[in-house]
């Protein structure tokens, strides 16, 4: 199978369902780029090269850039989306949804239910996420707990490139609102694409790695850095089992909660802020579910609960790593021994 | 002089019949929810019936309108079914939303009607969504926004102003200004004229008086050709006055004694209506009297029927959601 970047694997399924279906148009801030310019009308691609290529094979009137204001182009992807076509519009980072949640949260996300289930809004948003670009407090954020809490929406956490084509695929034929995250720290990630479009359904969590002892479930790129730190626990006698839902909503709950049953053990590592994150919904989840199968109390591995640092110094001890991943399995083995012994 | 005079006597007698179901509908529920019978915020649009009628009678089934918190007289404008509204503001199962949705959220896509919107100015993003797919698929649709002084300051809708042009999308954007955003005058809150933002968009716009469905009509008729032929959006700044509150339950002491009554004497729009067809003998008083007869006996029945329709039950509660989850 072809190796692919994670940015090349978006790419790609954009241009594979711009070709299927007509009405699928991408638009955004610089999506194309060097709009209006008299030199090159494709110059960005989006900031990080995403959509490079799109204009040239589709041309303007269904890759549109548009003007640096997030409220009316979100808002009219919606509206559009309402009334016949099947938009993907780029929130260049999530940190913007700051500007727009309205045509979101208040708009896209409850056109169905407040008119009585006759709206069909198939609108997808990409969006950037994540820290480690030293991008600091207002272009780093996870943010995808927000959109998990909004009934209406559905959010999709890719972590390698099959993920992102897949999913994304998915996404665009998908007939509600989906907030679809890439990590800005993923695009280089190369990983196996087939060549011909597939869809991966939302609400199927995949297993990545699986074990006796912990399960770790991990959203977006931190399952990555959970099947780094299973590997190498592996080496160290420590079995786990890492679960990868794909998207918080849907949420595959059937998986996680089988495979703590298996395990009776569960660290969550989420990229989010603590409170009211990802994170925690999966404790409550498993805790009031299924308490009496747990052998230790169930682990975080979070940012903490302050904004994203500009120092490198300060990024670097704010991001979850494999190193506090390990940590807390290893904790949550020991809670189990414990407990055994009392 | 207005065009309008020259509208057939079908269309005549359709526009009178519009604004007559719409000033009747908001009497009438202007009553049942002083008396009670009517749950949740209700913003009644009785004195405003000129705005929504004359621009959506250049509008068929393939245009759309984005509508706001005060929607019930856009939406009849535009040819939503009084039963169903009546039955959604009553919160019944049978209405127009299921009764999911209530008096700030009619909708009827299948008219067009985007929505009413709990939230001021989120309509205009949504239009020029609308207007999008319009030019995208080459329907041959207008889309109009019709959206209240207060919101007239949202960025919202000064943003919607700017991405309407350089899309060249064909939007009507209809700033309908009552006065008053909410219990604040527009006078006061609103800086600069609505003419000249959107001619600093490079937008061309009127004001129009909106107690006159003729002049509306007129002015309207060329803006939705214009956006029609491709030449992008327009600006109707339309004047007139609310007869109701803000919401029912609005007290309105920031009004003067008296002002609105003087203006239901002096310019009612159903009343100049009558009188110019009347004097242009293009209608006559009994046919128009007719009207009012039907539309009375209409809505009572509309109410009648609404009362006794069946609430949603614990089964409606989790469905219209998603299509698929």
């Amino acid at each position: 199978m072809p190796k692919k970047s994670y940015r090349t694997a978006i790419n790609e399924a954009l241009r594979q369902e711009m070709e299927r279906d007509e009405r699928v148009i991408i638009m955004g801030e610089d999506i194309a780029g060097g709009m209006g310019t008299q030199a090159d009308n494709d110059a960005w691609g989006g900031p990080l090269g995403v959509t490079k290529g799109l204009k040239p094979l589709f041309g303007p009137d269904r890759v549109l850039d548009t003007h640096l204001a997030e409220i009316s182009f979100i808002g009219a992807a919606a509206g559009a989306a309402a009334t016949g076509l099947r938009p993907v519009a780029e929130l260049m980072f999530v940190d913007f949804m700051g500007v727009c949640f309205d045509q979101i949260f208040n708009q896209a996300a409850k056109f169905r239910y407040m008119f009585g289930g006759k709206a069909v809004t198939p609108l997808t948003i990409r969006t950037m996420y994540g820290a480690g670009f030293r991008a600091a407090s207002q272009h780093s954020q996870c943010l995808y707990p927000m959109f998990t809490h909004i009934p209406g929406l559905k959010v999709v956490l890719p972590s390698n490139p099959y993920e992102a084509k897949g999913l994304l695929i998915q996404a665009i034929r998908d007939d509600d609102p989906v907030i679809f995250f890439e990590h800005k720290a993923l695009y280089d990630m190369e990983g196996e694409v087939p060549d011909e479009a597939y869809a991966i359904p939302f609400g199927q969590a995949n297993v990545s790695r699986e074990g006796d002892d912990v399960t770790i479930v991990a959203f977006g790129r931190m399952v990555n850095l959970a099947n780094a730190a299973a590997d190498a626990l592996g080496k160290a006698g420590i079995s786990c089992t890492v679960v990868d839902p794909r998207t918080t909503s849907p949420l595959d709950t059937e998986t996680i909660l089988e495979t703590v049953e298996e395990t009776g053990r569960l660290v969550v590592v989420d990229e989010s802020h603590p409170r009211c994150s990802m994170a925690t919904d999966i404790v409550s989840l498993v805790t009031e579910n299924i308490f009496g199968a747990l052998k230790a109390a169930p682990k975080t591995v979070t940012s903490p609960h302050a904004p994203v640092p500009f120092s490198s110094a300060l990024e670097d001890l704010y991001i979850p790593s494999q190193a506090k991943i390990e940590a807390a399995v290893r904790a949550v083995m020991e809670g189990g021994q414990r407990k055994a012994a009392e | 002089m207005a065009s309008g005079l020259q509208l057939s006597r079908a269309d005549l007698l359709e526009a009178y019949r519009r604004m007559r179901l719409i000033r009747e509908f908001e009497d009438r529920v202007h009553d049942e929810f002083a008396a009670g019978n009517i749950p949740g915020f209700v913003h009644l649009y009785a004195g405003e019936e000129a705005s929504g009628v004359g621009v959506c009678m250049h509008l068929t089934d393939r245009d759309t309108i984005a509508s706001t918190h005060r929607g019930h007289g856009h939406c009849i404008a535009k040819g939503v079914e009084p039963d169903g509204m009546m039955k959604e503001i009553f919160g019944k199962r049978d209405g127009v939303c299921g009764g999911k949705g209530g008096s700030m959220h009619i909708a009827d896509l299948s008219k067009g009607m985007l929505g009413a919107n709990g939230i001021v100015g989120a309509g205009g993003p949504l239009a020029c969504g609308a207007a999008l797919t319009a030019k995208t698929l080459k329907t041959g649709g207008v889309s109009v926004v019709f959206y209240g002084d207060g919101a007239s300051n949202q960025g919202a809708i000064l943003e919607s102003y700017n991405l309407a042009k350089i899309w060249n999308l064909p939007v009507l954007f209809v700033a309908e200004d009552n006065g008053y955003a909410e219990s604040t005058a527009s006078s006061w809150s609103v800086s600069g004229s609505q003419v000249k933002r959107a001619e600093g968009f490079s937008i061309p716009a009127r004001e129009v008086n909106g107690h006159d469905f003729f002049e509306v009509y007129e002015v309207a008729g060329e803006m939705v050709e214009r956006a029609r032929a491709g030449g992008g959006p327009s600006l109707l700044h339309v004047k007139l006055n609310r007869y109701y509150g803000h919401f029912e339950g609005d007290a309105q002491t920031y009004r003067m004694p008296g002002e609105v009554d003087r203006v239901k004497q002096a310019m009612d729009s159903l009343d100049i209506f009558r009188q110019r067809v009347v004097e242009a003998s293009l209608l006559k008083t009994d046919e128009l009297d007719g009207i009012d007869d039907s539309i009375r006996a209409e809505v009572a029945k509309v109410l009648v029927d609404a009362k006794a329709a069946a609430l949603p039950t614990e089964a409606d509660l989790m469905t219209d959601i998603y299509v698929s989850y």
